[in-house]
C-alpha cells in the first residue's frame, strides 16, 4: 500500500536531511506506529505519503501510484484515498458535529441524500450518536478527536494517517481513541500513526518504525516504544 | 454547486467591506475606461467629419500676384492655360486624389459675394482680386501630405490651403487626452487587480482551516478556487452595472442634453458609441473579475 524506496528528503538551508535513505513497505490493512522524537522526520514521512512534498531522492509509492511522477492536477483525486487526523483536531468551530463531518463530503460534491445517509453511520461508528448538533467548543478533547476521525474516514479512504492523535488527550481518553483506530483498522483501512505516546504503543503491540535524525533505526513487528 | 454558492455567499457577507471597496475601485476604474472609449469615439467622429469635409484648395496666380507669398507665380503674370492644364493633369494623376474641380475667378467672386453679402468688405474686392483655384477631393482625407507637397511645386500655383496645419495639433491634443484617460484607467484597473489579489489573500487567511481540510480530503482545485472567483465576479458585475450607468448618464445628461444643443456645428457621438463603451466595460470588468482571482488563488491557496 505504501512503499518508500531509498527516500531522502532535504529542506533548503538545512544541513541535515529530514529523512535519509528510508526503505519501508507498509502492506494493505497494516497498523504501523511511527515513533521518534521531535525533528526525527515523522511529519516529513507523513507529508510524503500525502504528496504534500516530493522526495529529494528516491521514490514514494502509495496505493499503486508513483508520487514522484503524479501530476499536480491528479493530487486531489489521489488524496481522496487518504484520511488524516491531527493532534489539534482541526475542526471548524462554527459548524456542528454533523456539519464538520458532512463538510468532507460536500467539498467532494457528494449529494445531500448521500450525506444524510452516511454521516449518522460514521458518527455511530465513532460513538458520537446523539451529539450531532453540538459545536466543537461544547465537547471534550476526546469527543473532538472522534469528530476528526469521523471526518477523516467518511469518504472511506484506504489509508488513515494519524499525526499524534492522542497528544492532547488524557490516558483514559487515549485508550478510547486507540480502540476506535483499531476498529477502523480491522475494517481494512491501513493506519499509520505518528506518536510520542509510549503507553499506547506498548499496549497495542503493532509494527513500530522508529526514526532518529531522519534515519530509520528500527522496523519491528509487534514492537514497543523503547527497543527491547 | 449549492455548497459552492453558499461558500461564495458566506464569503461575500464575511468580507462585505472589502467586497464593497473592491467594487467601488472597479467602478471608478471601469467608468474611466468607458469614458476614455467615449472620448476616443468623439475624437474619431470629429476627425472623420472635419477631415472628410476638407478639400485641398490650390490657388492659382493672377496678374496682381506680386510681393511676398507669390509661391510659384511670375510677378505680374497670371497662370497660363498650359500651366493650368499641367496642374490639373498632375493632380488627376495622383493616386490619392478622387476628384479635381476647377473654379474660375468669376465663380469664386460670386461665392465671395454670397458669403459676405451684408459686409462692407464687398466694396473693396473686385473680381480681379480673386484667384481662380482647383479644389481637390481626396480618397482618404488623412493622406493629404503627398498631394500638398506636389501641388506646392507646380508652376502657376500661388499657394495651397493647408487646414491640417491647424487641425493636426488640435487632434494631437485630443488624442493625447484619450491616451491620458486610457493610461489612468489602466493604472486604476491595475490598482483594482492588486486590491482583488489582496482581498483573496485576506480571505484565504480567514478561511485557512476550511481550505486546509478541503486540500486534505481531496477537493479539486476548481472547487477550492471557484468561491473566490465567484466572489470577485460578483463585485465585478456590480461594478460593470454601475460603470455602465455612469457612462449612460454621461451620455444623456452631458452630451445629449447639454453639449449637442449648445454646439450644434460639431459632430457628436450617439448612443451607438455609448453601447460600444459599455460593451468594452463589460469585457474589461469580466476579465478583471476572473483573471486576478485565478492568478491569486493559485498563489495564495496553494492549489
Amino acid at each position: 500500500m505504501i512503499t518508500f524506496d531509498d527516500v531522502t528528503a532535504v529542506y533548503p538551508g538545512q544541513p541535515h536531511p529530514a529523512l535519509h535513505r528510508i526503505n519501508a513497505e507498509i502492506e494493505k490493512g497494516e497498523f504501523v506506529f511511527l515513533i521518534g522524537s521531535s525533528g526525527s522526520g515523522k511529519s516529513t514521512f507523513m507529508r510524503l505519503i500525502r504528496r504534500e512534498q516530493r522526495p529529494s531522492y528516491g521514490k514514494v509509492y502509495v496505493a499503486g501510484k508513483d508520487l514522484s511522477t503524479l501530476r499536480q492536477w491528479k493530487v486531489p483525486e489521489f488524496r481522496r484515498q487518504i484520511g488524516t487526523v491531527f493532534q489539534d483536531f482541526r475542526l471548524l468551530p462554527g459548524k456542528t458535529v454533523f456539519e464538520n463531518v458532512a463538510f468532507a463530503m460536500q467539498v467532494l460534491g457528494k449529494r445531500t441524500s448521500e450525506i444524510k445517509r452516511e454521516v449518522p453511520d460514521v458518527l455511530e461508528l465513532v460513538g458520537l450518536t446523539g451529539l450531532e448538533d453540538r459545536r466543537p467548543d461544547e465537547m471534550s478533547g476526546g469527543e473532538q478527536q472522534r469528530v476528526a476521525i469521523a471526518r477523516a474516514i467518511i469518504n472511506r479512504p484506504k489509508i488513515l494517517l494519524a499525526d499524534e492523535p492522542t497528544g492532547n488527550l488524557d490516558p483514559n481518553t487515549s485508550v478510547g481513541i486507540m480502540r476506535l483506530l483499531d476498529r477502523i483498522n480491522r475494517r481494512g483501512t491501513t493506519v499509520v500513526m505518528a506518536t510520542h505516546d509510549s503507553t499506547v504503543v506498548d499496549q497495542m503491540r503493532r509494527r513500530v518504525i522508529e526514526l532518529i535524525h531522519g534515519q530509520m533505526v528500527r522496523d519491528q513487528q509487534h514492537g514497543v516504544y523503547g527497543a527491547e | 454547486m449549492r455548497h459552492i454558492l453558499s461558500e461564495t455567499w458566506s464569503g461575500l457577507v464575511r468580507n462585505r467591506a472589502m467586497a464593497f471597496s473592491v467594487m467601488v475601485t472597479m467602478w471608478v476604474s471601469l467608468s474611466l475606461f468607458g469614458i476614455s472609449v467615449l472620448v476616443a469615439e468623439q475624437v474619431d467622429a470629429l476627425q472623420s467629419r472635419w477631415y472628410g469635409k476638407i478639400e485641398i484648395s490650390i490657388f492659382l496666380c493672377t496678374e496682381l500676384s506680386s510681393g511676398l507669398g507669390v509661391g510659384n507665380c511670375e510677378p505680374g503674370q497670371a497662370t497660363t492655360p498650359a500651366q493650368k492644364e499641367l496642374v490639373r493633369n498632375r493632380l488627376e494623376a495622383n493616386p490619392d486624389v478622387s476628384e479635381v474641380i476647377y473654379e474660375s475667378q468669376q465663380e469664386r467672386y460670386e461665392a465671395f459675394l454670397e458669403t459676405y453679402k451684408d459686409s462692407p468688405i464687398q466694396d473693396t474686392i473686385t473680381v480681379d482680386n480673386i484667384q481662380d483655384a482647383f479644389r481637390v477631393k481626396l480618397k482618404n482625407p488623412e493622406n493629404y501630405e503627398g498631394v500638398l507637397a506636389e501641388a506646392k511645386t507646380l508652376p502657376g500655383v500661388q499657394n495651397v490651403s493647408d487646414v491640417h496645419q491647424i487641425l493636426d495639433p488640435l487632434f494631437s491634443a485630443l488624442n493625447a487626452l484619450v491616451w491620458g484617460a486610457r493610461g489612468l484607467a489602466a493604472l486604476l484597473i491595475f490598482a483594482a487587480a492588486v486590491q482583488i489579489s489582496n482581498t483573496i489573500k485576506l480571505s484565504a487567511f480567514t478561511r485557512r482551516k476550511e481550505l486546509g481540510i478541503m486540500r486534505l480530503v481531496g477537493a479539486s482545485s476548481g472547487y477550492i478556487t471557484l468561491p473566490f472567483v465567484l466572489e470577485s465576479l460578483v463585485s465585478a458585475i456590480g461594478a460593470i452595472i454601475f460603470s455602465g450607468l455612469t457612462v449612460a448618464a454621461l451620455m444623456q445628461f452631458v452630451i445629449i442634453d447639454k453639449a449637442k444643443p449648445s454646439i450644434q456645428t460639431l459632430e457628436w457621438i450617439g448612443w451607438g458609441s455609448a453601447w460600444t463603451a459599455i460593451l468594452w466595460i463589460a469585457v474589461a470588468g469580466v476579465a478583471l473579475g476572473t483573471i486576478p482571482p485565478l492568478l491569486s488563488t493559485r498563489r495564495y491557496l496553494n492549489v
